[in-house]
């Protein structure tokens, strides 16, 4: 039997409530298969599966809190003959109703003074206790407050948007501080002149309708996605020593019109072509915005870029999101002086930063990269 | 009698007329007890019984409690119903092995062949400046001791009742009985007689919260009730009655509709009544608990004789208001 369990969707991320099941017990289901809907801090996200068989078990009710890692369903490989799932599935649904209190248990950090009556009513309607404020002796969380923060709950939805704003903000704000607190940091930066680059654009974009046109982002997540295949230190996660990841997943920071960021993976990056690369950027920022990410898209990407070109920034210094052990920051591309063999030209120049992990990596590995990236824009024809 | 049919009468003649009605309809039942005859009892309980009911059946015994608490024992063993009066708590623990090792155990020993129904009443608390040596509240002693039912008439109408009832048992029965209260008046149905000795009463029904009391303390929690009323709380009084053994469901049913207990007894606070049933809500309403158990029991000193520190000692209404505020409050 495979266990579908809660999926971690960032560093940060210690549980999420499932809204809905997808699929029910008998459904046969497929890797990439989205099967449940989970309410995270950053909103509500698709979960996928990756196994491929029936579902023989929903071990979960909607709408409870679930720490990531818990089994939330159990799947029988199609190999695995599928015995008397009819008359068994209802039974251990009811015998599975019990336990509610060890999840409770999961579900209360230490420290949360809350009556039992609180947390019992709390884990039945999903409402996070650590979101509350206690009203009772000692500022202790108690019926009253847990009631209110359902209605609270229940309130329209402009306010729920609000909400999970709020949360992403506090998603945002948790993994930055793991961020600088835990990962020693080195910043690398150099100069790219773009000319070759957006010249390859313009006559790419003129066989292309408007739909399909290249936006000069995807050219550096491809020069970036080429460059990790010869600097494959920088694409992994540091858990106790460097893990190297075989896929390069990049993800691509989304700000949110409402504040905070999304960063959304782009799988295999280093394997689609331009055009394919295009569209996986418009579909997931687009989807980013509107809060409708794959869980796979929110937990799998192995290295980050950030660009803040539209803005007029000319330098960006990443903060490494963890696990991973290094962020690329593209500037905007602006006029520059630019002196070359002896003469001085006028090209347009962008800064490209790199801040890497010292734990993983040492300053030379971060160089080659940047050169790496380098050489990849003044041949965009070879990406 | 009145309109309401009901009556007005003490606590005193509460008791009283309960024992003269047993001994009106059993001629099986007689009181024993210091001074309970000629004298008409310590506490002028059984005064005039001895003229109307003759010496065999109201009879004088000597100063010897585990003598007289064991001739009853026997007598119950022989096929009487005997009401013993200890005259007071504080006397009877020279009785405590008669009580403990006799009456309490010989339906055991004797492999169910031996029933002991013996009534033993005794007077009990504070509240008349009789200081620390006669002023004791030992119910959670016999609480305590399996064997035993144990019982607290802290209201005229289980003063009236309970013994009624009790002589009915085939096994030892306690029956409390408050000094504090004699001289209280009370109006109690015109018919009143036995009452139910299985169940605790909730006697003011409420929704914020159970306040959970015995004997002495039961009129001041029912007043701490009317006052708290007046400032928007609405408790619950449950009068436990029977102290062994306990009646959970009355007392769960309570909390699982107040989510809180106050727990309030005159008896020192360590290991008395309330220990037991905080530990009974803990185990089995746990997950309905919305604010700590609490519990205000009588100060751990000897009772002190001045008048303003003998009040002190225990549980007085602003105590149990300001507990009830204490437990309510929100910020």
């Amino acid at each position: 039997m495979i266990e579908f369990k809660m999926p971690s969707l960032g560093a940060d991320m210690e549980a999420g409530t499932l809204r809905e099941w997808l699929i029910k017990p008998g459904d046969s289901v497929k890797r990439g298969d989205i099967i449940a809907v989970v309410d995270t801090q950053k909103g509500l996200i698709d979960i996928e599966v990756f196994d491929e068989g029936t579902i023989s078990e929903l071990l979960i009710k909607e709408n409870e809190k679930v720490p990531v890692g818990m089994v939330m369903a159990l799947i029988a490989s199609d190999k695995e003959a599928v015995v008397k799932k009819e008359e068994k599935i209802p039974e251990q649904h009811t015998e599975e109703k019990k336990p509610v209190e060890k999840i409770m248990a999961a579900e209360v950090p230490h420290g949360i003074k809350a009556s039992p009556l609180a947390k019992r009513i709390a884990s039945e309607k999903g409402i996070d206790l650590m979101a509350v404020k206690g009203t009772g002796e000692g500022g202790a969380i108690t019926k009253e407050d847990v009631e209110n923060a359902i209605a609270e709950k229940m309130a329209p939805k402009e306010e729920k948007k609000m909400a999970v704003t709020e949360n992403i903000r506090m998603a945002v704000a948790a993994a930055m501080s793991k961020s600088n607190r835990e990962i020693p940091h080195y910043y690398l930066e150099t100069k790219a002149d773009m000319s070759k680059a957006l010249a390859w654009l313009i006559e790419a974009n003129k066989q292309r309708t408007v739909k399909q046109r290249l936006l000069p982002v995807v050219l550096l997540l491809k020069a970036v996605a080429k460059a990790l295949t010869e600097v494959p230190d920088l694409n992994g996660y540091w858990e106790n020593g460097l893990q190297r990841k075989t896929d390069i997943n990049i993800g691509f920071v989304v700000s949110l019109r409402t504040g905070g960021v999304m960063i959304p993976a782009i799988h295999n990056a280093d394997k689609k072509s331009i055009d394919e690369l295009m569209a996986s950027l418009n579909d997931v920022i687009s989807r980013a915005r509107a809060m409708k990410l794959r869980s796979s898209e929110l937990s799998e990407s192995t290295f980050t870029v950030t660009s803040l070109g539209e803005d007029n920034v000319e330098t960006v210094y990443g903060l490494i999101y963890p696990p991973q052990v290094a962020i690329a920051g593209f500037g905007s591309i602006t006029e520059q002086p630019w002196a070359e063999t002896g003469m001085l030209d006028v090209r347009p120049v962008m800064n490209i930063t790199l801040s890497a992990d010292h734990r993983a990596t040492d300053g030379a590995t971060g160089s080659r990269f940047l050169k790496a990236v380098k050489n990849n824009l003044l041949n965009p024809g070879e990406l | 009698m009145n309109d309401n049919n009901t009556i007005k009468l003490t606590y005193r003649e509460a008791i009283k007329q309960a024992i003269r009605e047993a001994l009106q309809k059993d001629e099986k039942v007689f009181l024993m007890g210091e001074d309970v005859g000629r004298y008409g009892g310590a506490f002028a309980v059984s005064k005039g019984l001895l003229q109307e009911f003759g010496p065999e059946r109201i009879m004088d015994v000597p100063l010897s409690e585990s003598g007289f608490v064991g001739a009853g024992i026997g007598a119950a063993l022989n096929g009487m119903h005997p009401i013993v009066e200890v005259m007071t708590v504080n006397f009877s623990l020279l009785a405590m092995d008669q009580i403990v090792n006799n009456a309490a155990t010989l339906l055991h020993m004797s492999g169910g062949q031996m029933n002991v129904p013996v009534v033993i009443r005794m007077s009990c608390g504070i509240g008349r400046q009789l200081a620390a040596q006669h002023s004791h509240s030992w119910e959670p002693l016999f609480a305590h001791i399996a064997g035993l039912k144990v019982l607290s008439a802290g209201t005229h109408e289980d003063a009236r009742g309970m013994l009624l009832t009790a002589l009915q048992s085939p096994d030892p029965v306690i029956i409390f009985e408050y000094t504090f209260l004699l001289n209280k008046e009370a109006e109690i149905p015109a018919n009143a007689g036995a009452v139910d000795i299985t169940k605790a009463k909730v006697l003011r029904e409420g929704k914020d919260i159970s306040i959970i009391t015995y004997g002495a303390a039961v009129y001041k929690t029912l007043d701490a009730a009317k006052e708290l009323a007046t400032t928007g709380v609405d408790a619950e009084v449950i009068d436990l009655r029977v102290l062994r053994p306990l009646d959970e469901a009355t007392i769960f049913n309570s909390v699982k509709k107040t989510h809180r207990a106050l727990l309030v007894e005159e008896a020192w606070n360590s290991v008395n009544v309330s220990s037991e049933v905080s530990a009974r809500i803990m185990e089995n309403v746990f997950y309905e608990l919305d604010a700590p158990v609490q519990r205000l029991g009588g100060v751990e000193v000897p009772i002190p004789y001045p008048k303003h520190l003998e009040e002190a000692s225990v549980p007085q209404l602003a105590d149990i208001m300001n507990k009830v505020k204490k437990m309510l409050q929100h910020d």
